[in-house]
């Protein structure tokens, strides 16, 4: 692995002016993807800038009809709050079903984001829910934060603070994983909202992604008949060893269907 | 250069390492604690948990210098004296374990578990070992091992 320097901030601000001074800045969250990445040199940092010791990226809190959540919360703090049980249980799901154990003692909501692996669960959540990252700068809506596979609309140095999430009538995550690392060779999030359902899919393209068409099936009548003869093609989707695109298409059905019988 | 100060089972350590030292170099190579052994060294295998403030982590896949300032728990940390912890001594019983490699790192997940689900059903179980890879192929025993502990810490 190449040599870097490691620098332990205890405020965002201080993290957000450390990084700007560092010729290859990177945040270091719970380094689930990224250490794995620098040791295979495909991640080059010169400083690594550590955000665990950051108090105010942590915290879990409802108010009225949102859940914010500290983008240091690790998988395992999300899967076991109380609150977002509460508010949002899809979610603590989602979030306990992330990888395995230790990494959901390491990582974190606002790493997995900002990495944006497009077959991570997180985004599905926030592109379904209408969430809004809160970054050390402004706030960016998720239908505008997922420009690719591990690019986001994030600029150099720009530092996610948290995720807020508007709270749904009702969601469901369902997850077909690839049995080895666990990340979704399809997962759809499926979300009732008081502006109408919102379904996102991620595991099966270059992107999270939202399924129009299923949407718009669901919006007519909420019930797994409504796919009745959808048609959900193959075109655009991930093609590789583990699933064929049209093994994809197939999934995206399957897991929506799932997802709406958990609902 | 980091300068850290953590607590590793129960003694309290400094050391002083490159910051680019992964927290199972720091064990293994600073510390001499052997039983945490490297198995994939891509953060699949789980063989290098290590319990960081009682909670599981693949010690391949943290930087030394994040440790700094908690309590760290190895395989070497369990037993008082000739004292088996209730864990191993499940595993002793139930042998629970083929090679033996992946070992140390079941034993400290396992007691993750127990932590937070004092009594875990079996797919409970195998669902939250699922980072802990046996080339051995030895689950049956390692669950069997992990229900016996659960059972015995419950009565």
């Amino acid at each position: 692995m190449q040599d870097f320097a490691l620098h332990r901030p205890t405020s965002a601000a201080a993290a957000v002016e450390t990084c700007r001074g560092c010729d290859e800045g990177r945040y270091l969250a719970g380094g689930q993807s990224l250490i794995p990445m620098m040791k295979l040199d495909l991640a080059l940092p010169s400083d690594l800038v550590s955000l665990a010791g950051i108090a105010e990226l942590s915290g879990i809190r409802r108010e009225g009809e949102t859940l914010t959540i500290g983008a240091a919360e690790t998988h395992a703090a999300v899967a076991e709050s109380a609150e977002v049980a509460g508010a949002i249980p899809a979610l603590a799901g989602l979030a306990a079903r992330i990888g395995d154990a230790q990494v959901r003692n390491r990582g974190t909501l606002g790493g997995s984001i900002a990495h944006a692996d497009p077959a991570a669960d997180y985004p599905a959540a926030l592109l379904a829910l209408g969430a809004a990252i809160v970054t050390d700068r402004r706030e960016i809506e998720a239908e505008s934060f997922f420009a690719g596979p591990y690019e986001t609309a994030l600029e150099a140095g720009e530092l996610i603070r948290a995720a807020r999430f508007p709270i749904p009538e009702a969601a469901a995550y369902a997850k077909f994983p690839q049995p080895a690392s666990k990340f979704a060779l399809v997962g759809v999030f499926l979300a009732r909202t008081a502006e109408g359902v919102r379904v996102a899919v991620t595991g099966a393209a270059t992107t999270v992604f939202r399924a129009d068409a299923i949407e718009q099936a669901l919006e007519r009548s909420f019930e797994a008949s409504a796919l009745d003869g959808l048609e959900i093609p193959p075109d655009g989707l991930t093609d590789n060893l583990d699933a064929s695109a049209e093994y994809r298409a197939h999934l995206i059905g399957a897991m929506t269907r799932r997802a709406l019988t958990a609902i | 250069m980091a300068r850290m100060s953590l607590n590793v089972n129960g003694r309290d350590v400094s050391a002083d390492v490159p910051d680019a030292t992964l927290l199972v170099e720091l064990l293994r190579e600073h510390l001499d604690l052997r039983g945490v052994h490297v198995g994939c060294d891509t953060s699949q295998c789980g063989a290098c948990s290590v319990l960081v403030d009682g909670r599981s982590v693949k010690s391949c896949t943290m930087f030394a210098g994040e440790a700094d300032g908690s309590s760290v728990t190895t395989i070497e940390g369990l037993a008082d004296g000739a004292e088996l912890h209730p864990m191993q001594q499940a595993f002793r019983e139930c042998h629970a374990l083929q090679c033996g490699f992946c070992t140390p790192g079941m034993v400290l997940s396992a007691i993750d578990l127990l932590e937070r689900q004092p009594d875990p059903g079996e797919s409970e179980i195998r669902e939250w070992l699922e980072g802990n890879l046996c080339r051995c192929t030895g689950y049956h025993n390692i669950v069997e091992a992990v229900k016996s502990c659960a059972a015995a810490q419950r009565s």
